[in-house]
């Protein structure tokens, strides 16, 4: 009997098998669900053959959060891919454009921190919005932070996303509460994926991690964060919402 | 059964060429990734995971850095075979 037994879901933002995304799938299809994954652009072969070695195979959808025309798609592209309604869906989209992050808060121009937000932050809604017809039944929708509360070395105004992400999950769980849907956040710890590794001088906010953390942490495995988004989706958090599990070996807790 | 260096580096190139439109014929040993063929970190990664399925290898991230030329990358896949 698995965690997510008979569960439909799309997960999105599996790049490689480094990613958040890509253990999440994994082990949801271990614990039982059958899953869809997105991508796109430049993207979309990385994920078409890291998709081939997930336990079973998933099919890869077109998907652009920042593209209404993809958004608009969405539901048609997971339907035409053989699932006809979703249970769950996983948000892990981030980008900002590097001149906005590795030390550059005071330089970061609007343009670019729009990006940032439109990718990092609005999508979760958006992506919410153009899953809600398929989610017949209820469900949950999953997203993952990095702890918005403090200001961290290099992650500027990638943080700042991070934080109208949290408050937006807060509102997503208002609006999408009575049709029987949560909202909830992981907020890992630093995880050594692709995309944290392309965030300029990442290792000066790794460095410090396994030192703070009572839990202590390990930034090579992003199993536990995995494993928490899996419990989320699952039938086990039926009265949570508009919440953030904190995945990061305590650190959020400590004082120093 | 292992694959010749021939063989690995004329699979490569079909690769490469798939990914970046180049001719495969430009693909030879001593051509850098980034400098010769200005191959990108996105695109390096889809070369280097399809070079892991066509080839049967696993090329951890650490290595893909130290695979500078088209030699580099075919010298490490033979090395890698089992």
């Amino acid at each position: 009997m698995g965690l997510l037994d008979g569960k439909k879901l799309l997960v999105t933002g599996v790049l490689t098998d480094s990613s958040i995304a890509f253990h999440a799938a994994r082990l949801a299809q271990e614990e039982g669900a059958e899953v869809v994954l997105s991508s796109f652009g430049r993207q979309m072969k990385l994920t078409q053959a890291f998709a081939k070695r997930l336990p079973v195979e998933a099919p890869v959808v077109q998907l652009d959060v920042t593209s209404q025309e993809d958004l608009d798609n969405l539901a048609g592209a997971v339907r035409e891919a053989g699932v006809e309604r979703l249970d769950g869906v996983v948000h892990s989209i981030g980008f900002a454009p590097q001149s906005v992050m590795g030390g550059n808060f005071l330089s970061g121009t609007w343009e670019d921190v729009a990006t940032a937000i439109h990718v990092s932050t609005f999508s979760y809604k958006s992506l919410a919005v153009a899953a809600k017809p398929l989610m017949t039944e209820g469900g949950a929708v999953v997203g993952l932070t990095f702890d918005a509360q403090f200001a961290w070395p290099v992650y500027d105004w990638m943080g700042v996303a991070k934080a109208g992400l949290e408050s937006a999950n807060r509102y997503l769980a208002r609006d999408l509460g009575p049709d029987g849907i949560r909202a909830n956040l992981v907020s890992a710890g630093p995880i050594r994926t692709t995309a944290a590794k392309s965030i300029p001088g990442f290792e000066t906010m790794e460095d410090a991690w396994p030192r703070r953390a009572p839990l202590g942490w390990d930034q090579t495995t992003a199993e536990p964060a995995a494993r928490a988004v899996v419990a989320l989706l699952s039938d086990w958090f039926p009265a949570t919402t508009g919440e953030i599990v904190h995945v990061d070996g305590g650190v959020h807790a400590m004082g120093q | 059964m292992a694959h010749t260096d021939q063989e690995i580096l004329e699979g490569l190139a079909e690769i490469v060429a798939e990914e970046t439109g180049l001719p495969t014929d430009a693909v030879v040993p001593e051509k850098s990734f980034t400098d010769d063929l200005d191959i990108d970190s996105l695109s390096m990664m889809t070369i280097v995971t399809h070079a892991e399925d066509k080839f049967g290898v696993r090329i951890p991230d650490e290595e893909v850095k130290n695979l500078t030329t088209v030699g580099d990358a075919v010298s490490y896949i033979a090395g890698a075979q089992a």
